[in-house]
C-alpha cells in the first residue's frame, strides 16, 4: 500500500528529484572520463545560455524537442507508445522537400504553408499505418513503429541517394531550396518561425486534450479502454486519430530542420530527436506545461553539450545522449524509486 | 561462391541468433526486452576496452558478459521490483548505452569514440572458418529447446510468462524466475556484443551493433518465440544480408532493378505483415509486458 503524498510533492518535487538523480548519475559518467563534472556543467550552461546567440541555438534545438515531446505525449494519452517519431519526422522531411523542390513557380506565401502542410501530412501518413494495424489487427504499436523506423531509413536512403539526389552532388543530399523557407527570427542563428509554430502546437494540444470532447475521448481510451467502450466510444477510431496527430506533430521536426535551418534534405537530418522526444514527454509528465520546460532543457543540453565538447576535448557531445537515457530511466521507467524516501521526509516534516 | 555465401550467412546470423535467444528467455518469462541492442552495444564496448588493455580476448568476453548482465539486472530491477514500464526501460538502456560508450571511448582512447584496433592475438581465433565464439551459438538452439520444454525450470519459466498468478499460487517465486530470465538475456547479449566487437571486428566503433538488436526482435517475433523457427528467421535475415550486395542491380522480370535498400527493409516489412496477421499470426506470451502484482485487492 502506498502512503499518500501531497499533490505538489507528487507532481513537482518527485520529477525534480528524478531529474536531479539523472544529472547526478551523468556526473558519475563525467567523472569516469576524468573531467570535473562541475567544470563540465559550467561549460554546458555557458554554451547554452551564455549570450544571445547561445539562446538562439538553444531555442532552435528546443523546437525539435518540443515537437517530438508533443508527438510522443499525444500518443501516450491514447495509451500508445509511439517509438516511431524518428521515422515519421524523416518522412515529414520528404513531404516538405517534395513541395519545396517542385514548388518553384508558386508564390512563397503559398509554397511555404504548403510545404509545412506536406510535412505534417507525410508524418501523419507514416504514423497512420501502425495506428491502423493496432486498431484493426491488434498489432502492437511499439513493435510496428520500431519496424517502420527501419523501413523509413531504407526508403529515405534509397530516395535521397537515388531519384532525389542533386546532380553532381557527392554527399547524399537533395538540391538546396533556400527560396522556400520559414523566416529566420534569431539573428544569425538557425532559430526560425517553426519555434512559434511549435509553441502554437503546444497550446493546441493542451486545448484539444483537456478542453474538447475529442480530447476527453482520447484520454479516456488511453486511461480505461473498457470503460470508454462502455461509454459508447470507439477505441479503434480514436487510436488511428491519435496516431495521425502524433505523426503530424513529428512532421514539425522536419519543418524546423528542412524548411527552417538546412534548406535541403539529406540522410539522417532527424538526428535522433524523435527518440529524445520520449525523454522530453516523460519528464514533462505528458503535459504541454511540463513538456515546454523539458524541451528547453534538452535544447540547452544539445547546444551546451556541443559547446562543452569544444571547450573540453575529452568530453564528447554524446554525453547528452547518455543524459537522455538516464532521464528516461529515472523519470519514465522507475519514476517511483525515490517515492518511499520522499514520503518519509514529507511525513516527518508535517 | 555458394560456400562463401553460406559462411557469410552463418557469420552474420550468430549475433542475431544470440540476441534473439536473449529476447526469447526474457519474453517467455513475461519481461518484454527491447533493450537487446543496448546490452549488445555495451558488451561490444566492454569486450573491446578490456581486450585492448589486457590483450586477452577471453578477459574481454568476461567483461562483456559482466556489463551486459548488469544491464539485464537493471532492467529486471526496474520491471520486477519497481514495476516500471518495460518498453520505456528497454529504450532507456538503448539510449543510455549509445551515449555512454562513445563518451567513455573518446575520453579513454582519443579516437573519436572508437577503441584502438586490436592485433589478432587480442581477438578470438577461428575454427573451421568461423570464430570459436560462433559455433557454441548454434548449439544454443537445441539447448534452449531442451531447457525450456524438457526441464522443470523451463516449464516454470514459460508458465510465469503466461500466467504468473498460477505459478505464484504453486509457491514458486515469480520475481526470482524472472530475474534468472533477464540475467540469461544479459549474458547472451554480452556474448553477442563480444562476438561483434572482438571476433567479427577488431575493436569498438560508434553504434557498431547497427540495429541488430531490433532485427533480433523481429526474428523473435517471426519465429513466434520458439528456438528452431527463431533460428530459421535469423538465418534468412542473414542470408538476405549476405546476398544484398550481390543482388544490387539485378533486374527481376516485371519489377526492374532491385534497390539494395529494398532487400534491407524486407525483414522489417515481413515482421509488420506477420504482426498484422497477413502471413500467419504472432501471439506473444500472454503476461509479457505486464508487471506482476501479488495483491490485487
Amino acid at each position: 500500500m502506498r502512503r499518500a503524498l501531497p499533490r505538489w510533492a507528487d507532481l513537482i518535487l518527485l520529477p525534480l528529484l528524478n531529474l536531479a538523480l539523472a544529472l547526478l548519475l551523468s556526473g558519475v559518467v563525467v567523472l569516469m572520463t576524468g573531467a570535473n563534472p562541475l567544470v563540465a556543467a559550467a561549460a554546458l550552461a555557458r554554451g547554452a545560455f551564455g549570450d544571445a546567440e547561445a539562446w538562439g541555438y538553444t531555442l532552435y534545438y528546443a523546437t525539435d524537442m518540443l515537437f517530438a515531446g508533443l508527438a510522443v505525449a499525444v500518443a501516450f494519452h491514447a495509451g500508445l507508445f509511439n517509438i516511431g517519431v524518428e521515422g515519421q519526422a524523416y518522412l515529414g522531411g520528404l513531404g516538405a522537400a517534395l513541395v519545396a523542390l517542385n514548388g518553384g513557380g508558386l508564390p512563397v506565401w503559398v509554397a511555404v504553408p504548403l510545404a509545412v502542410g506536406a510535412a505534417a501530412l507525410f508524418g501523419a501518413a507514416w504514423a497512420a499505418i501502425p495506428g491502423l494495424l493496432q486498431a484493426r489487427r491488434g498489432s502492437h504499436v511499439v513493435i510496428t513503429t520500431i519496424m517502420f523506423n527501419f523501413i523509413a531509413y531504407a526508403l529515405m536512403t534509397y530516395l535521397i541517394a537515388g531519384p532525389l539526389l542533386a546532380p553532381g552532388q557527392m554527399s547524399p543530399e537533395t538540391r538546396g531550396f533556400p527560396a522556400i523557407a520559414l523566416p529566420q527570427i534569431g539573428g544569425g542563428t538557425p532559430l526560425n518561425v517553426a519555434f512559434v509554430l511549435a509553441l502554437l502546437c503546444a497550446a493546441g494540444v493542451w486545448l484539444l486534450l483537456w478542453h474538447t470532447p475529442a480530447g476527453y475521448r482520447l484520454r479516456a481510451v488511453g486511461a480505461a479502454p473498457r470503460a470508454a467502450v462502455y461509454a459508447g466510444m470507439v477505441p479503434a477510431r480514436i487510436i488511428v486519430w491519435s496516431m495521425l496527430l502524433s505523426g503530424a506533430l513529428a512532421g514539425g521536426i522536419a519543418c524546423n530542420e528542412v524548411l527552417g535551418a538546412q534548406h535541403k534534405l539529406f540522410i539522417g537530418f532527424t538526428g535522433g530527436y524523435g527518440f529524445t522526444g520520449i525523454a522530453v514527454a516523460l519528464m514533462g509528465r505528458n503535459h504541454p506545461a511540463g513538456i515546454l520546460p523539458a524541451a528547453i532543457l534538452f535544447g540547452a543540453l544539445y547546444q551546451g553539450g556541443a559547446e562543452m565538447a569544444f571547450d573540453i576535448p575529452t568530453i564528447s557531445g554524446d554525453l547528452v545522449v547518455a543524459i537522455q537515457g538516464l532521464v528516461i530511466l529515472t523519470t519514465g521507467a522507475a519514476p517511483f524509486l525515490l517515492r518511499p524516501l520522499l514520503t518519509r521526509l514529507v511525513s516527518r516534516s508535517a | 561462391m555458394i560456400f562463401s555465401i553460406v559462411m557469410a550467412t552463418l557469420r552474420v546470423a550468430v549475433p542475431l541468433l544470440l540476441a534473439a535467444h536473449a529476447g526469447l528467455f526474457s519474453e517467455r518469462s513475461g519481461i518484454v526486452d527491447i533493450g537487446l541492442e543496448g546490452k549488445m552495444l555495451a558488451g561490444a564496448f566492454a569486450a573491446s576496452v578490456v581486450a585492448a588493455l589486457t590483450g586477452d580476448p577471453w578477459l574481454g568476453l568476461l567483461a562483456a558478459l559482466a556489463v551486459s548482465a548488469a544491464l539485464g539486472l537493471l532492467h529486471g530491477f526496474v520491471c520486477i521490483d519497481q514495476r516500471g514500464d518495460q518498453v520505456v526501460s528497454g529504450m532507456a538502456i538503448n539510449i543510455l548505452v549509445a551515449g555512454v560508450t562513445v563518451t567513455l571511448g573518446l575520453a579513454w582512447f582519443h579516437e573519436g569514440g572508437n577503441t584502438p584496433a586490436l592485433p589478432s592475438s587480442a581477438r578470438f581465433p577461428e575454427f573451421l572458418g568461423l570464430s570459436v565464439l560462433a559455433w557454441p551459438a548454434f548449439a544454443l538452439v537445441p539447448l534452449t529447446s531442451w531447457l525450456l520444454w524438457r526441464t522443470r525450470f523451463g516449464l516454470r519459466l514459460r508458465a510465469v510468462g503466461e500466467h504468473p498468478a498460477a505459478v505464484d499460487t504453486a509457491g514458486v517465486s515469480v520475481a526470482w524466475l524472472r530475474y534468472r530470465a533477464v540475467l540469461i538475456a544479459g549474458l547472451l547479449c554480452g556474448w553477442a556484443g563480444a562476438y561483434i566487437a572482438i571476433a567479427q571486428s577488431a575493436g569498438f566503433n560508434r553504434d557498431m551493433t547497427g540495429g541488430r538488436g531490433y532485427l533480433a526482435l523481429a526474428a523473435l517475433i517471426l519465429g513466434k518465440w520458439r528456438p528452431v523457427p527463431v533460428l530459421l528467421a535469423c538465418l534468412s535475415f542473414a542470408l538476405l544480408d549476405a546476398v544484398a550486395i550481390r543482388l544490387q542491380g539485378v533486374v527481376l522480370p516485371g519489377v526492374g532493378a532491385v534497390p539494395v535498400q529494398a532487400v534491407q527493409a524486407l525483414p522489417y516489412v515481413l515482421t509488420v505483415l506477420l504482426l498484422a496477421g497477413f502471413v500467419g499470426r504472432a501471439i506473444p506470451p500472454r503476461a509479457s509486458g505486464i508487471p506482476y502484482v501479488k495483491d490485487r485487492s
